[in-house]
């Protein structure tokens, strides 16, 4: 008795989860491409072939004629989709490397803290992190604002004469990701430095090089792994970033998590939105399964 | 190449008021806050001398040994390498190079790179690299292994490449930092004696720090025994453990008796003590300790003898008791024996023959004694 | 490690600023009198008070506290459960893509991941509301409580658990009696994450919520498109504050769990 209780047990440790995640997120993925092939139509839901699970294997196949890659002419044809693609491409490459360029030596200065601060540094870096991403981004509206905190304070100390525009502007995009992404950049960077052995940067000294050529050479190299991990993290999300773009950026900033709401919300172009996020998964699906690689090989390292 | 007996026998440069130490140590003194690793410390080092520092952990030899690399600098004093003090000199200028305990290696570079590190940061020109790291390879046999990342290689390999690594520079000191502690017992005794080849080969000066003192009387020409931030005693190995300068060296290096008492005489070379043991002792010393003081002698096990007939000279140097222990070790054989007052003292004998007839058996009653120039006379 | 220079004491100030100030100054905005954001005018809680009676605004926070409950409770659940799966069994059929299925949703788009779920009930006819926002945030939260989970049983001796094994506890048994003592200090906050992750959602609760029900970022975000209002300041204020005092003494806590296992310990140790 109990040991077929405890093959259950074991097996159900797998299956629950699985079937779960299957269900819920790999199951929408098809039925995402599969409206992303159907057509337009007022009514609801608004679009013609109506995924019927039980109308057989007939029922598919005769549904299947009326399939058509109409959305995805119609996504090629108007050069509005691509340049949203291109430049949320752009803007979330050029955010990643300013979120990078500030974690690093955040990162740095938090692994090279005296071992009784870390925690509470760690903990610091995470608490924002908790609070509502939205908040995040709309408290920033009100310091980029033209007669907002930021330029009062450069009004102020004089450092300008005219009040910067940055909202409404990419400048306050990439702000915007920068800071919500930040955390995701430093906690991975934080912990392969942390976990580095600090005797290789004392070897490289000790071999001749200057603290400089040390961090160059054995340092950054050994954690890499980190900043890939964190660029991943915050690039990935970014391209698809919906909240920013929208607070923050102007009516004339593409972005396609943007074009995807105004479509589905707006349009209530059901498979235009569908095909449009079929296509960002595919631009994404390279860097999501090298994050998931990642993952996995830092996984059975740390076994 | 002459053999290392005949280089060693002569080797003396600290007994000769004429030579040079090559480094010394000058009243250093290195506190972390409160805690003071290193206590007003001086030590001279000889050019070619194999030099062991030997402590428990936490005694400030790490310390020490990082003072001369340069990762720590000492709160107060000076080191002095080759006639030039390393005041404020950092780790990367300086001639020595260091073998780490963790070995250290990088892990994102071959095996060859991580010996041609320290070259190519002298700006050695390529060709030049490429020579000294076959050579470093040649010298510690790992050619076969020149382009494995440090993971793909076994304890004893990496222990290899990270000698080869600090050697590639030719440093005119190498530190050890516990080289073979990480090794198996077998291993690191075959590496003991590799690494006093090479040093000798290269005629480096080598500083090595270790907690394993069978680690350091084997490899070292002198060792300076350490506890609390200051050296204890600075001697060869022979002599820290025939003629230890106080209890502590006596007690930390091997296996000993101690017996006490109080001085009753000292007449032509010899102590004579009422042990607290209930019999006396005579030991050769040359101090002369004053009547009445108290004092102690040290004696080694293997000085023991156990028989079952009482010695010539009993009740001198001499006291019966009963066999506790036997502990059969192959090459000998360890006796607890205990006396009267409960007092356990531990002798061993050598075992030259395959059998004994009529060996001595548990619950005997036996004496232990002594000669009168086995033991030490210990000042405190 | 090494020195903390004062390069590093900069860079960790200024990251910390930037990280913090933007909140700070949302804060003190929430309590000025003036209807301006950027010009203080004073100090005043009126726009506490008005916050009060503003039935809308409570029921979408009363929406959002029961499903931030549910979900994060569900997905605690589901989460230990896959983290697990994930840690002990290192070979079953399709591993690949169940590790890719717990990752994935760390780092997918929300857009994607909130037309997709919404696809989903429309074509299962769930009718969209309460429950499918629930269910669509159990499924996102559940992967970030697997992953914290996960690294907490990647450092679990298991040699604690084969004992109870060879004592004669079932696996079931010790599981319960065994691993999960051990490990719920990081399914709590696993629990945690879930819980202020899907209090914070809008983008997943836009696309599937039905009729009926609006959560409180929705409701924000509705009167955040209209302006920059110290109201809303108001509301962020109280969330903020809800969660930092949640974080905060949920690590003092553990921290001085902590500091009495090392005291207890270090007695033990002098007492031997």
């Amino acid at each position: 008795m109990t040991r077929v209780a405890s093959a259950l047990f074991s097996r159900l440790v797998i299956i629950i989860p699985y079937a779960w995640l299957l269900f819920f997120f790999l199951i929408p993925f098809f039925i995402v491409f599969r409206i992303s092939l159907s057509q337009t139509a007022v009514a609801m839901p608004p679009y013609t072939p109506v995924f019927d699970l039980f109308g057989g294997l007939s029922g598919i196949v005769e549904k299947a004629r009326e399939f058509s890659f109409d959305n995805y002419v119609w996504l090629t044809e108007d050069v509005l989709y691509f340049n949203a693609y291109v430049s949320s491409v752009i803007i979330a490459a050029i955010s990643t490397l300013l979120t990078l360029l500030i974690a690093y030596p955040i990162a740095y200065g938090m692994a090279k803290a005296p071992k009784t601060v870390r925690p509470t540094l760690l903990m610091l870096v995470i608490l924002p992190f908790w609070t509502s991403f939205l908040i995040r981004v709309y408290a920033w509206i009100a310091i980029l604002k033209p007669e907002g905190l930021l330029n009062q304070f450069l009004l102020a100390t004089g450092v300008i004469d005219q009040p910067l525009i940055i909202l409404n502007t990419n400048w306050a995009i990439y702000i915007g990701i920068v800071y919500s992404y930040l955390p995701f950049m430093v906690l991975p960077i934080y912990s392969s430095l942390e976990k580095m052995d600090h005797t290789l940067t004392e070897a490289a000294l000790d071999l001749g090089c200057t603290p400089f050529t040390a961090f160059w050479r054995v340092t950054f190299p050994l954690s890499l792994a980190g900043v890939v991990a964190g660029c991943l993290l915050v690039f990935i999300p970014a391209v698809g970033e919906f909240v920013i773009p929208d607070l923050l950026g102007g009516s004339e900033t593409l972005m396609i998590g943007k074009t995807l709401w105004n479509e589905f919300n707006a349009n209530r172009d059901w498979p235009v939105s569908s095909a449009v996020a079929t296509i960002l998964l595919l631009i994404l699906v390279l860097p999501i399964v090298y994050f998931q690689n990642a993952q996995a090989k830092a996984d059975s390292e740390g076994r | 190449m002459k053999s290392l007996g005949s280089i060693r026998r002569s080797f003396a440069p600290w007994a000769d008021p004429a030579s040079k130490p090559f480094i010394s140590v000058k009243n250093v003194t290195k506190r972390f806050g409160d805690f003071t690793a290193v206590d007003d410390l001086s030590l001279d080092i000889y050019t070619r001398e194999f030099f062991a520092l030997l402590g428990a952990s936490g005694c400030g030899k790490s310390t020490l040994l990082r003072m001369l690399a340069g990762f720590e600098q000492p709160t107060s004093g000076e080191i002095i390498l080759d006639g030039q003090s390393l005041a404020g000199i950092p780790p990367y200028r300086r001639p020595v190079n260091m073998m780490f305990q963790s070995y250290a290696l990088f892990p994102h570079m071959t095996v060859e790179n991580n010996i041609a590190f320290g070259l190519k940061q002298d700006g050695m020109p390529k060709a030049d690299i490429a020579a000294r790291v076959a050579q470093m390879l040649k010298l510690v046999k790992l050619e076969k292994f020149s382009q494995r990342k440090p993971h793909q290689l076994s304890g004893g390999q990496r222990q290899r490449v990270a000698l080869a690594r600090s050697l590639a520079k030719r440093p005119k000191v190498l530190l050890l930092d516990e080289p073979l502690g990480a090794l198996d017992k077998k291993l690191r005794e075959e590496t003991q004696f590799e690494l006093m080849d090479l040093q000798q080969e290269l005629g480096l000066t080598f500083v090595v720090v270790t907690h394993d003192q069978e680690e350091a009387m084997t490899m070292a020409d002198r060792i300076a025994v350490m506890s609390h931030g200051k050296v204890i005693q600075v001697a060869t190995p022979a002599e820290i453990y025939e003629a230890p300068n106080s209890r502590f060296v006596a007690d930390f290096i091997g296996d000993v008796n101690i017996f006490e008492g109080a001085v009753s005489g000292a007449e032509g070379g010899y102590v004579r003590l009422e042990g607290a043991n209930g019999f006396p002792i005579r030991m050769a010393s040359p101090e002369r300790p004053a009547a009445g003081a108290r004092s102690a002698v040290a004696v080694r096990p293997e000085k023991i003898r156990v028989s079952r007939q009482p010695p010539a000279n009993a009740p001198v140097n001499a006291v019966q008791g009963e066999i506790w222990d036997i502990g059969y070790l192959g090459d000998m054989t360890v006796f607890h024996v205990r006396l009267k007052d409960g007092r356990v003292i531990k002798a061993s004998s050598l075992n030259a023959v395959r059998a004994v007839e009529d060996p001595l058996g548990y619950d005997q009653e036996v004496w232990v004694s002594f000669g009168e120039d086995a033991g030490v006379v210990l000042k405190d | 490690m090494g020195t903390w220079s004062r390069f590093n004491i900069a860079s960790i100030v200024l990251g910390f600023g930037f990280l913090y100030l933007p909140i700070v100054l949302l804060v003190i905005f929430s309590f000025n009198e003036s209807k301006l954001v950027t010009v203080w005018a004073g100090f005043s809680t009126k726009w506490y008070a008005q916050l009060l009676h503003n039935q809308a605004l409570l029921d979408a926070a009363w929406v959002t506290i029961r499903v931030a409950l549910i979900s994060a409770t569900c997905a605690t659940v589901l989460g230990t459960l896959a983290a697990l799966a994930l840690v002990r069994y290192t070979r079953f059929r399709g591993r690949m893509l169940f590790s890719g299925m717990v990752y994935a949703p760390l780092v997918m788009p929300e857009v994607i991941t909130g037309l997709s779920l919404l696809l989903l009930f429309v074509a299962i006819g769930l009718d969209r509301g309460f429950w499918t926002i629930t269910l669509a945030h159990i499924t996102f939260t559940m992967c970030f409580v697997a992953v914290v989970v996960q690294s907490r049983l990647l450092s679990f001796d298991r040699s604690i658990e084969e004992a109870a094994l060879d004592l004669g506890a079932t696996p079931v048994r010790t599981f319960f009696a065994i691993t999960l003592p051990v490990i719920a200090p990081a399914v709590f906050s696993g629990w945690v994450l879930a819980f202020t992750l899907s209090l914070d959602d809008l983008v997943i609760s836009s696309f599937t919520t039905g009729p009926g029900a609006t959560t409180l970022p929705m409701k924000i975000y509705s009167q955040v498109r209209l302006g920059v209002t110290p109201e809303i300041n108001a509301i962020c204020t109280i969330l903020i504050g809800v969660v930092a005092i949640g974080v905060v003494v949920a690590s003092i806590v553990t921290k001085q769990r902590e500091a009495q296992r090392e005291r207890d310990e270090r007695a033990a140790f002098a007492q031997s």
